[in-house]
């Protein structure tokens, strides 16, 4: 199996400017009815780490998972 | 938000960026340049001008200076002169660097001093509502220019190249990895090093050059950029309105503060021979 990863978003911070939902390659990111994002599907994420990079607002950590979890 | 920019902003985020804004990618760009730079937070020293980009120093948690429109470069160097083991940075938007502070820009290209000069070029004066600067394209629309610039905008990499700086990159922020890596690359750089950051100012240009949303901003500056290594196969035609990114030149040249410090202890032991002799 791959490595897995979690998504932490501080949906705090975000401006729900949509430059995750665009970028993000696997569809994990969703736009929330209130224009922020939200973690739609969390175990599609490969780790690439484009949300992370960048959004202008530091909202994401990417955490890689060990395997056994 | 990552540990990286954790360790180097302050607590007082969210910024006041709008949404979308490329000011934010370019930070994040410099904090992760610092943390592979390894630099002790109190080693380093930001200094920014005036403007949307200039507000940086606000949010690091490093040495800042906040300072006068289109001088930052004026301070950075007085500050380097007197503490030259600072790793100076200057934060400077594309108004601020190349327009109220354009002098400033090109005699500290001259002195090469040790510094990395980031200038985030948005093509916008966008923080007093958009009017066109001297790296608008020709042809973009802005507040000031409702049918187009007709100006021809500056090539900020070749302008630095003709002023004497001895390493000059451009990156963008749709490439953010690239452009965390010539920042690190431009401050280990012994001289004056000038990095051009392309952003993104979905408000004030992509409004009026009707590519409004930040995600398509990013798109455009992707569709839009060619390597280096790429432009150097292609001719000048297909490299109209293109954007090259990459390490553009370096090049060796007698550093400032290093200078400066030979003359002094010249000078210094000059003085001391006078003195000797006059006390025979």
């Amino acid at each position: 199996m791959g490595k897995k990863f979690e998504v932490v978003l501080n949906a705090k911070t975000c401006k729900g400017c949509g430059i995750c939902t665009a970028l993000c390659p696997k569809g994990v990111l969703k736009i929330r009815p209130d224009g922020k994002a939200e973690v739609a599907e969390p175990a599609a994420c490969i780790g690439c780490q484009s949300c992370s990079l960048h959004c202008p607002d530091f909202c994401f950590e990417i955490k890689e998972v060990s395997a056994d979890d | 938000m990552e540990a990286v920019y954790e360790k180097y902003f302050r607590d007082n985020l969210p910024h006041i960026w709008c949404p979308g804004c490329g000011n934010g990618i370019v930070m994040s760009a410099l904090a992760r340049a610092l943390d592979k730079l390894g630099y002790p937070q109190d080693d380093i020293l930001l200094v920014s001008g005036i403007g949307c980009s200039s507000r940086m120093s606000g949010y690091m948690d490093l040495n800042t200076v906040h300072t006068a429109h289109g001088r930052a470069l004026a301070f950075a160097t007085g500050a380097k002169v007197c503490e030259p083991r600072l790793k100076t940075f200057v934060v400077m938007g594309d108004g601020d660097a190349a327009a109220i502070g354009g002098n400033h820009f090109i005699h500290a290209c001259r002195r090469n001093i040790d510094m990395t000069a980031i200038v985030i070029n948005n093509s916008i004066y966008g923080m007093t509502g958009g009017q066109f600067s001297p790296l608008t394209p020709t042809g973009k629309r802005a507040t000031t220019a409702p049918y187009g610039s007709i100006d021809r905008a500056f090539n900020l990499v070749d302008l630095a190249k003709g002023a004497g700086a001895t390493y000059v990159a451009r990156g963008d922020v749709f490439h953010a990895a690239q452009l965390t890596n010539l920042l690190v690359e431009a401050s280990r750089h012994k001289g004056f090093a000038v990095v051009e950051a392309v952003a993104t100012c979905p408000i004030s240009f992509g409004r009026y050059n009707n590519i409004p949303e930040p995600a398509d901003m990013l798109f455009w500056l992707r569709d839009n950029t060619v390597t280096v290594q790429q432009a150097a196969k292609m001719s000048d035609e297909e490299l109209t309105d293109k954007i090259i990114i990459g390490k553009h030149f370096e090049t060796e040249a007698v550093e400032y503060c290093e200078e400066m410090a030979r003359l002094l202890a010249d000078k210094q032991a000059d003085n001391e021979k006078a003195g000797d002799e006059n006390e025979v």
